[in-house]
């Protein structure tokens, strides 16, 4: 697959007005994953001590964040003790350059692939098709928005925002299924038989990592489809790519992880596959690559420090009721929905300034992350890094400050409310007019009352 | 006990009839009530759009006018939670720290501080309760449906002693209205679709009236309702706890 022609978007709000003209992919997309938020609740609601999990494991990482150095050094020492390769990559150019290293070292020219976010982030697989590496990606819904040319739109659920009929146009053009068919078990059939093809001839895997554990220098991937397993089986190189906040520091901290990543993604009890690597096969090389780009930025923030605690689990894009209804590709940035509207202007401000805005704040998403990062309040922190910093537009200050004037002062105030309210009394024609007034294209004003309760009460109250 | 009123800016200037309720539905229960004349706004839409570095002058004016108050007592769940999380004063900080302690939202105030058992109202309808972000995430007036946490709700154990009320249920109990502040411009969209499938949800289960105890998602949500060419009214659940609404 050559680099990808999709163009992001970069302003939220545009890109979600464009999303919404397909009001019925709007309303499926919303019904979707509000199904799975659903599932997730079940899930979380059959153990009694999710809460108590949930802490468990914010604490967990909270220790690994406060000592990242040392467990980082503690694994590499032991992965090399069992004959893995370990890279240090500062940034997201050097650990491309580094897998590609690897690859022509190997004279290799296509691999396969199971789904990594950190490769997406560092934009891998346009790097190695630029080089003339044929890249695979064999988780089916990476397949599927590889096949279009997008990236994913969800982090654990990546074409989610596709038709099943749209999946059958893409395979009938490129896996030559009957044109016109869109039968689920019949696709997946189909993509079965093409993935099973890469997978005997591809002498190479890459994998991405949830779990890396200091104390035995091995890391877990989690999938549903066991692709990850195929292809590291059966490859001859096996190259794993991990963002440094990925570690935990004991294989007993997996029990409080495993059990809270799936019920959080999908409700399921545990992902199907959670594969424990640890050391190359005797005819097999492994590496692993340990990625900082922009993590230590971030670990330095105080207000922001902790959204590394993330575990990839997509919970808070499930139940956010903004992205549900704007799609993953209005976030413009690799990681969708509120963890990547955090994440996102770690890595540039001025190009992710829109995303924090993207929110309505309502909370919902500190309260299903299993590792408690305080969403909605980090978008809130961000707004104001990011409007102390000058990258929100100059016309959105002058307003604030009119307002703050206004607001601040109780004489100046009283005026201004009368004369808004004369005013839409005297032409409700104008506030409602729908060019000049966002509000009003597809909502009404309030009507204005004849007086404010300040009038009310003086007149009424304040005699006694 | 003396307690400061707090009626926000939009209501003050658009719907001044939940003041008013507020008022009165406070002093039947015999709170001494004051209005200090001098209030405006808790800041928050500047705060909330990033530009909390420009609240100073709010601030400072709502500790002017708070400051003595037992209590401090508010008709809305999101200023409340704005002032909690956000006042400052460097002049008055004692003033403000008392402030942030003691205002409440006017639900958990009449649950927790005045322990109200009974309610002389009346309601005969089908009524909706559209549990508002701020005040349920943020200030905890009901248990929220993520956590796996024992059920309870201020509003509802309110609601409950209106006679001939009858409380809808609802597909998503506690879903954004999709009002936000200034996200109900800037992303004018997706706020009017969130919007239309919070109404739809009370709509599908015969609401005569949606209430709750923000007067910003209700003023958002009525104003789908009225494009819709609606019958279904919004209420502030002030209003209703008053009895007076005809």
């Amino acid at each position: 697959m050559s680099s990808s022609t999709y163009v992001a978007p970069t302003d939220h709000a545009k890109a979600a007005d464009k999303f919404m003209e397909d009001e019925e992919r709007v309303n499926w997309h919303d019904k979707a994953l509000w199904f799975i938020r659903q599932k997730r609740d079940v899930a979380s609601k059959q153990l009694p001590e999710w809460e108590l999990l949930r802490e468990t494991a914010s604490q967990i990482k909270q220790n690994v964040l406060s000592n990242l150095d040392t467990y980082l050094e503690e694994f590499e020492r032991h992965a090399k003790q069992n004959g893995i390769t370990v890279h240090w990559a500062a940034d997201a150019a050097e650990h491309n350059r580094i897998v590609l290293d690897i690859i022509k070292r190997h004279g290799i020219q296509k691999l396969v692939k199971s789904k990594s976010m950190l490769t997406e982030e560092c934009h891998l697989n346009d790097f190695l098709g630029d080089n003339g590496i044929d890249v695979v990606d064999t988780d089916l819904g990476e397949r599927v928005v590889q096949l279009a040319q997008e990236p994913p739109s969800h982090i654990v659920l990546p074409c989610i925002h596709k038709r099943k009929e749209e999946v059958g146009e893409l395979f009938h053009q490129h896996l030559g299924t009957e044109k016109g068919a869109s039968d689920p078990a019949y696709l997946t059939e189909a993509a079965r038989q093409h993935l099973r093809e890469k997978f005997l001839t591809s002498d190479l895997a890459i994998t991405g990592v949830n779990f890396a554990i200091a104390e035995t220098g091995g890391f877990v991937v989690c999938t549903n489809e066991g692709n990850a397993d195929m292809g590291a089986h059966l490859a001859k190189v096996h190259i794993a790519c991990m963002g440094i906040e990925k570690i935990i520091p004991k294989a007993e901290n997996l029990g409080v992880f495993l059990r809270l990543l799936a019920r959080s993604a999908t409700g399921q009890p545990i992902t199907t596959y959670s594969s424990h690597f640890h050391r190359p096969r005797p005819d097999q090389e492994m590496h692993i690559v340990l990625v900082d780009n922009g993590r230590s930025i971030q670990l330095g923030r105080k207000d922001f420090y902790n959204s590394l605690k993330c575990i990839r689990c997509g919970a808070c894009i499930n139940t956010c009721p903004v992205y549900r209804r704007s799609g993953g590709h209005s976030y413009h940035y690799a990681i969708s929905g509120p963890i990547g509207a955090i994440l996102a202007p770690n890595m540039d401000m001025k190009k992710n300034a829109d995303l924090p805005f993207a929110s309505t704040l309502c909370g919902s998403c500190s309260n299903v992350c299993p590792v408690k990062i305080d969403i909605h309040n980090q978008l809130y922190q961000w707004r104001q890094v990011l409007s102390d910093g000058g990258y929100v537009p100059k016309t959105k200050k002058i307003g604030m400050q009119a307002m703050a004037t206004v607001l601040s002062n109780p004489t100046i105030y009283r005026v201004a409310g009368k004369s808004g309210r004369f005013m839409m009394n005297l032409m409700p024609g104008l506030a409602n007019m729908k060019a000049v007034n966002p509000w009003a294209k597809q909502r009404e004003m309030p009507e204005p009352p004849k007086e404010s309760f300040r009038d009310w009460y003086l007149k009424n109250k304040k005699k006694s | 006990m003396k307690v400061g009123l707090f009626v926000p800016c939009y209501i003050d200037q658009f719907y001044p009839q939940v003041g008013i309720a507020t008022l009165q539905l406070l002093e039947k229960l015999g709170v001494d009530v004051e209005y200090p004349l001098q209030q405006t706004c808790c800041g928050q839409p500047m705060a909330n759009s990033g530009f909390s570095s420009m609240t100073g002058g709010c601030d400072a004016n709502f500790v002017r006018n708070f400051t003595g108050y037992d209590y401090i007592v508010a008709p809305s769940g999101s200023c409340v939670l704005h002032i909690k999380d956000h006042l400052h004063d460097d002049k008055n900080p004692e003033a403000a720290t008392h402030i942030r302690s003691h205002i409440y939202e006017l639900c958990e105030f009449l649950t927790d501080v005045l322990e109200v058992k009974a309610l002389d109202s009346k309601f005969p309808h089908k009524v909706g309760f559209h549990t508002s972000c701020h005040g349920q995430r943020g200030l905890h007036l009901s248990q929220m449906t993520e956590l796996n946490a024992p059920d309870f709700s201020k509003p509802g154990y309110l609601l409950n002693m209106v006679k001939d009320l009858e409380l809808i249920p609802l597909n998503r109990k506690d879903e954004c209205c999709g009002f936000g502040g200034t996200f109900c411009v800037t992303e004018e969209a997706v706020s009017v679709k969130m919007g239309r499938d919070r109404v739809q949800d009370h709509l599908e289960h015969g609401a005569e009236f949606i209430t709750g105890g923000d007067v910003s998602c209700l003023m958002h949500m009525e104003g789908i309702l009225k494009r819709q060419k609606s019958p279904v009214k919004v209420l502030h659940i002030a209003e209703i706890l008053n009895g007076q609404y005809e």
